[in-house]
């Protein structure tokens, strides 16, 4: 085992790393980042990230209109039905004005919201060339202020001991290494590429769980804390969950294997019955729910289908749709049984009401006597081909973490706040997200808590 | 069902990017990409020659490898974009000289070079040792009208060669030919190409080595592109002095043939060379490795152009001016004829998919 030593260790390579170890390089600290994964896959679920939302109070140039610590308070309220800590919510809010402006000193570009997020515009900023570029841009800064890294190298034990923490053990390719530090950053991610621990939490039914994000956010970190006396925040269920595309790789598949055609048609389970309200409300606001939707179905896969009309009404995604003549014949592709899909069609087509077709307002085409209904855009699935996408719950990341109060500073199970401790990212969402989502908090979490813990880190080693 | 296995792969890509769009920002093919669904030969034949290899959507994409999805636009845009001029090349039957094209290139030079000295040899001994300070002395060796007429119908061969190829390449991407009449994207992708907007990363400077950018070889790519247009004027305007002034070259120092010829000379060594080093340094994974011979003839052509003119220049006074003055009249004559098949033609189909670009960006506004 080799010894080394250092004033600020930053356990995770990813965007609240980043902005840990560069805040607490520009409060004088010496900083070495530990990032569990190979170079290439550094900064695990940051690289597939493309927004971050932060409060502003005008237009700017990449932005469309205002968004007030108001609007953006009522929003999270709203998303997460009030599981939110207010205070730490509020910090966040506030602070995440200037880290609009704070993350482009540090090399970060914007530009205008991507094609087909105009939804987005006016609260999201967007990355130049997505979350890998955000990235490199931090990992180039925090290099030049002399900031050192150390990629396949996995903290794999902490010494840490009433709510102080000496030393970390970290796991190398070639040995391990014991880094002693004066304060440690924990912004390690979440512990969504754990199919065991989202088994615990989910049941036997995670098995089918495709993970969005890197394989290496295993929660190991997480788990050390908590075990170690850390108090633990948020329900290990909650995440954001979205339905993708079933052919997508078990990891990292990212964002291209989203899909967002479930407001086109109607979604089925492999017993070829509707279960739930596809219209319900725009698609922005109901993205995030079918994640959760699809798991509940049984062996987790649902297929959404849609007539020739829709096929290119949406975003396109990775895999073709699969495509038949007739329903059927559809069916007999997805191998679900046909008179079952036929007669949900059927149904589903009997009750369609006419109405005037508009996917960018809730129009007035719904069901009638359906259950469950199709609230808006309700078209009967008739003009052939038809197409449908088998889709599967992925998981974006989870909310499990570890307790912080405004510092970022940790607190124990016991109360006490921990002396020399402290988390961004993923690994403290749960402090701030309970549940739900709004699209671009990740990063905001990442971003605002990263900074603060980086300033109190330093500020805690030098003293 | 795609002509050949990079464009298979070329539409693959698209089709991921289409879904992604992160890379939207960073230069005029995601935009393109984007206005388009699905993506037929023509299309992705447009889109790679529109691309100008500044490597940013290879360093920032999350899928690039060695990710499975294996995402690598500048290397597949890269084999499509070169595969291409092949298939553009008028006549159809020189298309291989685009296979081979640094023995191609090499041998043609050397025929051209011999050529010239042997013109020379039969002007007889006296012609050889004639000081270029005597009046006319580069023309006594060659007579005035031979080399205009021996250059004059190079270059219109190179001319309509050329405009044969962009025309394959027009009615390949779909494009109706009024669009090259068209003032504001003609005038948009001229401020375009002329200061290589897309070859910086989006703004921050292209890639080579790594994920850090710098902007070098938009700087050396300026120096050549210059260069190349100062040695261009420079031979106009002796040209025009020539027949209109009835001054015959060689000029004295001073005179704006070569000063022009000069600046550009050195520019034309400067920037190839420091394009061919950028080239060396870049991350294997996004170069085209089979096409390299290519580069490096072009490269080594344009150097050998300006080189051998700057000698010409320095030791005009001497005994070596008449070898000097075949040497570089070979080198030029060559350059000339095999313009339509080197890494020239780069730069004709790149500004014409910018003009398309730009309209069809008027239009989908
Ligand atoms: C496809 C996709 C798209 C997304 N898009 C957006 C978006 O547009 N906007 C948004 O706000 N959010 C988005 N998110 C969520 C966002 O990615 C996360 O909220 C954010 O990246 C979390 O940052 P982080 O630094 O906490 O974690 P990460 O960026 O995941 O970094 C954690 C790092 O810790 C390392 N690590 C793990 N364990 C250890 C250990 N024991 N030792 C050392 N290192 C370890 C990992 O390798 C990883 O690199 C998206 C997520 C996905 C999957
Ligand atoms: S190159 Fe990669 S990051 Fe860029 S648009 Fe394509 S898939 Fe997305
Ligand atoms: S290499 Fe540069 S110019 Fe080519 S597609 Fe990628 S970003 Fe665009």
């Amino acid at each position: 085992m080799t010894h080394a030593s250092v004033d600020v260790l930053v356990i995770g390579g990813g965007n609240a790393g980043l902005c840990a170890a560069i805040a607490a390089r520009r409060a004088g600290a010496s900083v070495h980042v530990v990032e569990a994964a190979p170079k290439f896959y550094r900064g695990g679920n940051t690289r597939h990230t493309r927004n971050m939302r932060c409060a502003h109070d005008s237009a700017t140039e990449i932005l469309s209109g205002p968004y007030t610590e108001a609007e953006f308070y009522e929003d999270l309220l709203r998303v997460t039905q009030g599981n939110t800590n207010e205070d730490l919510a509020r910090l966040m809010i506030r602070e995440s004005k200037d880290i609009l402006n704070w993350i482009v000193d540090q090399g970060v570009r914007w530009q205008p919201s991507l094609g087909g997020t105009l939804s987005l515009g006016r609260t999201n900023s967007f990355f130049l060339g997505g979350g890998r570029a955000m990235l490199n841009a931090l990992y180039l800064t925090a290099e030049k202020l002399g900031v050192t890294f150390a990629y396949d190298s996995e903290v794999v034990d902490l010494e840490l001991e009433g709510g102080y923490c000496r030393a970390a053990i970290i796991k190398q390719p070639d040995g391990s290494q014991r880094i002693e530090a004066k304060a440690v950053v924990a912004a390690a991610g979440g512990f969504e590429a754990n199919i065991d621990w989202l088994k615990e939490a989910w049941g036997p039914s995670a098995e089918n769980f495709l993970i969005r994000g890197t394989p290496y956010n295993r929660g190991t970190l997480l788990k050390m804390l908590i075990d170690k006396g850390v108090a633990e925040v948020g329900d290990p269920t909650q995440c954001h969950a979205v339905a993708i595309d079933a052919r997508a790789p078990k990891f990292d598949g990212g964002i291209i294997t989203r899909l967002d055609c479930v407001v086109f048609g109607i979604v089925v389970n492999n017993r070829a019955e509707r279960f739930y309200d596809e219209g319900e409300d725009i698609w922005p606001k109901r993205y995030a729910i079918w994640g959760r939707l699809v798991a509940q179905q049984p062996d987790q896969i649902a297929y959404i289908l849609f007539d020739a009309p829709s096929l290119n009404l949406f975003m396109p995604s990775l895999f073709p749709p699969i495509e038949a003549p007739t329903i059927p014949a559809l069916a007999e592709k997805l191998g679900l049984d046909s008179a079952g899909l036929e007669a949900t069609v059927s149904a589903f087509n009997t009750a369609v009401r006419p109405g005037t077709f508009d996917d960018k307002v809730l129009d007035d085409c719904r069901t009638e006597g359906l259950t469950p209904p199709k609230s808006h855009w309700a078209r009967k699935i008739e003009t052939a081909p038809f197409y449908a996408y088998p889709v599967r719950p992925g998981i974006t990341f989870t909310y499990l973490g570890v307790r912080v109060d405004g510092d970022a500073r940790m607190q124990m199970a016991d109360g006490k706040a921990a002396e020399n401790l402290f988390a961004a990212g993923e690994i403290m969402a749960g402090n701030v997200l309970g549940r739900g989502y709004a699209a671009g908090i990740g990063m905001t979490i990442g971003s605002v808590f990263g900074r603060i813990a980086g300033r109190e880190a330093a500020s805690h080693a030098r003293q | 069902m795609h002509a050949s296995d990079a464009l298979t792969e070329a539409d693959r890509l698209m089709t991921v990017c289409n879904s992604c769009r992160y890379c939207e920002g960073l230069c005029a093919v995601f935009p393109a990409m984007e206005m388009r669904r699905s993506f037929g030969d023509g299309d992705l034949n447009y889109l790679a020659n529109l691309c100008h290899a500044c490597g940013a959507c290879y360093v920032d994409c999350q899928f690039s490898p060695p990710h499975e999805f294996n995402v690598n636009v500048p290397k597949t845009l890269a084999i499509v974009r070169a595969e291409s001029w092949e298939l553009y090349a008028w006549p159809g039957f020189l298309a291989g000289l685009f296979r081979r094209n640094g023995v191609a290139i090499a041998l043609i030079t050397a025929i051209s070079v011999a050529a010239f000295l042997f013109l020379f040899m039969r002007a007889g001994d006296v012609a050889m040792v004639i000081p270029a300070d005597a009046p006319a002395s580069f023309y006594r060796i060659m007579p005035h009208n031979v080399m205009a007429g021996l250059f004059g119908g190079a270059f219109a061969f190179a001319l309509l060669a050329l405009v044969m190829s962009l025309r394959n390449f027009w009615l390949d991407i779909g494009e109706p030919v009024t669009t090259l009449a068209a003032p504001k994207p003609l005038w948009q992708a001229i401020r375009d190409a002329s200061t290589l907007r897309y070859l910086d990363g989006g703004g921050v400077g292209c890639f080579n080595a790594d994920e850090r950018p710098d902007d070098r070889r938009r700087f050396y790519h300026h120096l050549t592109f210059y260069g190349f247009l100062l040695c261009f004027a420079a031979t106009s305007v002796g040209t025009l002095y020539h027949y209109l002034l009835g001054r015959e070259a060689p000029y004295p120092l001073w005179d704006l043939p070569v000063v022009l010829g000069t600046l550009g000379g050195v520019g034309l060594i400067v920037g190839p060379i420091g394009l061919a080093r950028a080239k060396r340094q870049r991350l294997p994974d996004m170069v085209d490795k089979s096409r390299s011979g290519m580069d490096v003839a072009f490269i080594l052509m344009l150097v050998l152009t300006s080189v051998s003119g700057l000698a010409l220049l320095a030791l005009r006074s001497t005994p070596a001016m008449s070898g000097l003055l075949a040497l570089h009249l070979g080198i030029v004559f060559a350059l000339f004829v095999t313009l339509p098949y080197s890494r020239f033609v780069h730069g004709l189909y790149r500004f014409a998919a910018l003009v398309r670009y730009a309209r069809e960006r008027e239009v989908h506004r």
